[in-house]
């Protein structure tokens, strides 16, 4: 237990916090003023359609609650000059293959952080040997059940939204978009996470089926 | 007056450089016309449409300097088709057969030919000067004509066009003979130059004081240059990506050190920021900085090179600086007189920047005038705050990412924020506006902005008063330009006179019909009403109930113009 609190600062709890709805959802006004781009939901939706709402505007607030579901984008709008938007997007493409993805991979107990450029990886299974190969440790194999079971280590990485999330559940290409830093979790942590201690009492030693184990119970 | 030869007025009008003021000059009487007109060498012709070539050579014999802009200000935003127009071929024609004495030409949104850049190089002598601003329809080849042929070429600036690269052998096309150029800009090319010609260019003119590279043209070769160039005034850098070795890296601070006279800087159009120091010693000097092309350069390194700008006056920069770094801005930057803040990602409909951001820069520049703030929410209190801040603004460009967004924290629209800016800023000539704005914010502006002459709307108002307020109130309007708005031909038709007085009206997505479309150009000769038809199933003789999906009307002397193509009818 002597670990946890060290990573009562380092984990965003309502991440790991169990409910229902979609991920992304219910985020308290603070939360959405704060972090106003995430969300974007428009308020007053049905003061649009009193205006008798231009079509071309409102598939734009459609699809709100769905995150991150991409907007329709409406024909010239931002009002800015072709030859800026080409530019912007090539330099995205440009910049994302020509400098690599370099994330952040720190592991428990390490004295120091590696840093590793996911762009070389063709998929998890290559990412995971390489990780495999720089810490000098074993991870195993992947499984959507129950993670890296069997495994003292669990390979995980923090997206955009701030969230800890296994490495694994989501496609490839969307985890090098969404991933901002790995880390890889030890021991204990790696087979089960803090959750509020309000709801769940906090366990300390796991058996192997304790991933298992978990999930029934907040169930 | 009437004693006086000839000379003596003309030399009078000499010292009358606007064209607004030589323009009355020429209305006092007959004489006066006569002399003002054959002595002018400078013309602006806002719309290529509205006059003939042959009329402006008729009344302006000694023309030497020529503007012309060609498209509407939407197309810039994708909302007109291409070849809808703008050639500039017919006025570089009629200039070659009478045989002006051409020697600068500027175009802003044309489409301009390889072809025509040959014709331009063989045609006049004196050629010095070529300006071309967001245009298209030629690629180098036709850069290699005129860096071949004219002689004395003092300046050629491509800002934003659409070149079609044939790759860098025009920059070797200028003769060993050429050595006055003052100014070269080639930023926007996106193929390679060759670098050994340009370093021998550079070396060969000692009057260079302008220099705007590409992207293909390294740090390595930036130093060389700096090196021979050492009185540069303006200096766009242009690709700055490797971590250099220190070697080259210490070569370009002993360059830099050299350029004391650097006023301007842009580009770093491929920047990874950890050289940016070696710029600080030039910082200190700086009146203008565009970064708006480097989203490489932000956060920590962006701010510590704007603190060391205390001089400036112009900043074009991305949102990802963030309020945060506007902050900085307004604290180091007392001078600042423009700001211009782009998004950085369009796509995503994110803006790094918010009301905050332009509340700073509001209290921190007390000179600021123009301003291009695109953001990601807006609140009216911020607007009255800026309104209260800064009365001077000539020029206010606001565009909130999500266009219909009310104020993001009493969820209002914008109307009285919008106001503020309005009555407070007694000289404001062009205005853009976005968020949820009803008809009021219309009757504000018609009430209170006596000066303003263009402005921008985008789903806005809810009704046709919205609009006529606007084209009641704005005595000085001369472009106004609308887009997915509720108005209608009752507002279109309101006050059809008023169109003779302005250079043009764009709508599109509003509810105008074909038929008020039809009823306008009726009733108004001198105006050329255009329907940009994108669908197939319409044609002019349709109902006239139709709406008019996108309609652009402008005055002109010329009559219909002959090379609308299939798409565009003119009433």
């Amino acid at each position: 237990m002597g670990g946890g609190a060290a990573y009562e600062n380092d984990l965003n709890f309502k991440a790991t916090e169990l409910r229902l709805g979609l991920p992304g959802t219910g985020c308290t006004n603070e939360e959405q003023a704060v972090s106003g781009a995430k969300n974007n939901k428009r308020p007053l939706l049905e003061t649009r359609e009193e205006r008798g709402s231009k079509e071309k505007s409102d598939p734009q607030h459609d699809d709100q609650e769905t995150d991150p579901a991409p907007k329709a984008r409406i024909v010239g709008w931002p009002p800015i000059r072709s030859y800026r938007k080409n530019s912007l997007q090539t330099k995205k493409a440009e910049a994302e293959a020509a400098a690599g993805m370099y994330v952040k991979v720190s592991m428990d107990g390490a004295p120091y952080l590696r840093k590793i450029d996911l762009k070389v990886y063709k998929g998890y299974p290559e990412l995971l040997k390489a990780l495999e190969n720089m810490f000098k440790l074993t991870i195993g194999e992947y499984s959507e059940r129950e993670g890296y079971n069997g495994s003292e280590y669990a390979p995980t990485y923090e997206d955009k939204e701030g969230d800890w999330m296994l490495v694994g559940d989501v496609p490839w290409d969307m985890f090098l978009t969404s991933c901002k830093k790995l880390r890889i979790m030890k021991g204990s942590e790696a087979r089960g996470r803090k959750l509020k201690s309000d709801r769940v009492s906090f366990l300390t030693e796991f058996s192997t089926d304790g991933w298992k184990f978990r999930q029934e119970e907040s169930e | 007056m009437n004693y006086f030869p000839d000379e003596v007025l003309e030399h009078i009008f000499d010292f009358v450089t606007s064209q607004r003021d030589r323009n009355s000059v020429s209305q006092v009487c007959k004489p006066w016309y006569k002399i003002e007109s054959s002595s002018r060498q400078k013309v602006f012709v806002g719309n290529c449409y509205a006059i003939s070539p042959e009329r402006v050579i008729e009344r302006f014999p000694g023309l030497k300097s020529i503007t012309l802009k060609g498209k509407p200000h939407f197309a810039d935003f994708n909302l007109v088709p291409p070849d809808w127009g703008g050639f500039v071929y017919p006025w570089i024609e009629a200039f070659a057969r009478n045989n002006m004495g051409l020697e600068e030409l500027k175009l802003k949104r044309m489409i301009i030919s390889d072809e025509c850049l040959e014709l331009i190089s063989r045609s006049f002598a004196n050629f010095k000067s070529l300006v071309l601003v967001s245009c298209e329809g030629f690629s180098t080849d036709g850069l290699a004509a005129i860096a071949s042929n004219c002689s004395f070429l003092r300046e050629l600036d491509l800002q934003e066009n659409d070149v079609e690269d044939h790759r860098g052998h025009w920059l070797s096309c200028f003769p060993d003979t050429c050595t006055s150029l003052v100014s070269l800009n080639f930023a926007c090319l996106k193929g390679d130059v060759n670098l050994a010609a340009l370093e021998r260019l550079v070396a060969r003119s000692p009057n260079l004081r302008s220099l705007r590279l590409n992207h293909a043209v390294p740090l390595d070769i930036l130093q060389k240059i700096l090196m021979r160039a050492p009185h540069l005034v303006d200096l766009g850098v242009g690709s700055y990506v490797h971590d250099p070795d220190s070697e080259t890296y210490n070569k370009l601070v002993t360059a830099l050190q050299k350029c004391k006279s650097v006023r301007s800087l842009s580009g770093f159009l491929e920047a990874a920021p950890q050289c940016l120091s070696a710029f600080h010693l030039i910082c200190p000097n700086l009146t203008s900085l565009n970064l708006s092309y480097a989203p490489g350069i932000h956060g920590t390194e962006l701010r510590k090179l704007i603190r060391h700008c205390r001089k400036l006056q112009r900043l074009w920069i991305l949102d990802c600086i963030g309020d945060e770094g506007l902050e900085v801005v307004a604290s180091t930057c007392k001078d600042l007189q423009e700001i211009r803040v782009f998004p950085s990602d369009p796509f995503v409909g994110n803006a790094a920047v918010t009301e905050v951001g332009l509340v700073a820069l509001s209290s921190g520049c007390p000179k600021l005038h123009s301003i291009l703030y695109f953001c990601q929410q807006m609140t009216n209190a911020a607007l009255i705050t800026v309104a209260k801040n800064c009365p001077n603004f000539t020029r206010f460009r606001l565009c909130i990412l999500d266009p219909t967004k009310p104020d993001a924290v009493t969820n209002q629209p914008l109307d009285e924020g919008f106001g503020a800016i309005v009555h407070s800023c007694k000289g404001l000539r062009r205005l853009s506006m976005s968020g949820r704005l009803t008809d009021k914010v219309f009757l504000y502006i018609g009430m209170y902005a006596e000066q303003l002459e263009m402005i921008s709307i985008a789903f806005a108002g809810d009704t046709d008063k919205g609009m006529q307020y606007l084209l009641n109130g704005c005595k000085k309007l001369r472009k106004l330009e609308i887009r997915d708005c509720p108005f209608g031909n009752a507002a279109l038709l309101m006050d059809v006179g008023k169109y003779e007085t302005m250079r043009s009206l764009w709508m599109s997505s509003c509810n105008v019909t074909l038929g008020g479309c039809k009823s306008l150009a009726k009733k108004m000769p001198m105006l050329n009403v255009e329907i940009i038809n994108e669908t197939d199933q319409m044609d002019i003789s349709a109902d006239d109930r139709q709406k008019a999906e996108k309609m652009f009307l402008y005055r002109t002397l010329a009559g219909r113009r002959k090379d609308a193509p299939e798409f565009v009818w003119t009433l």
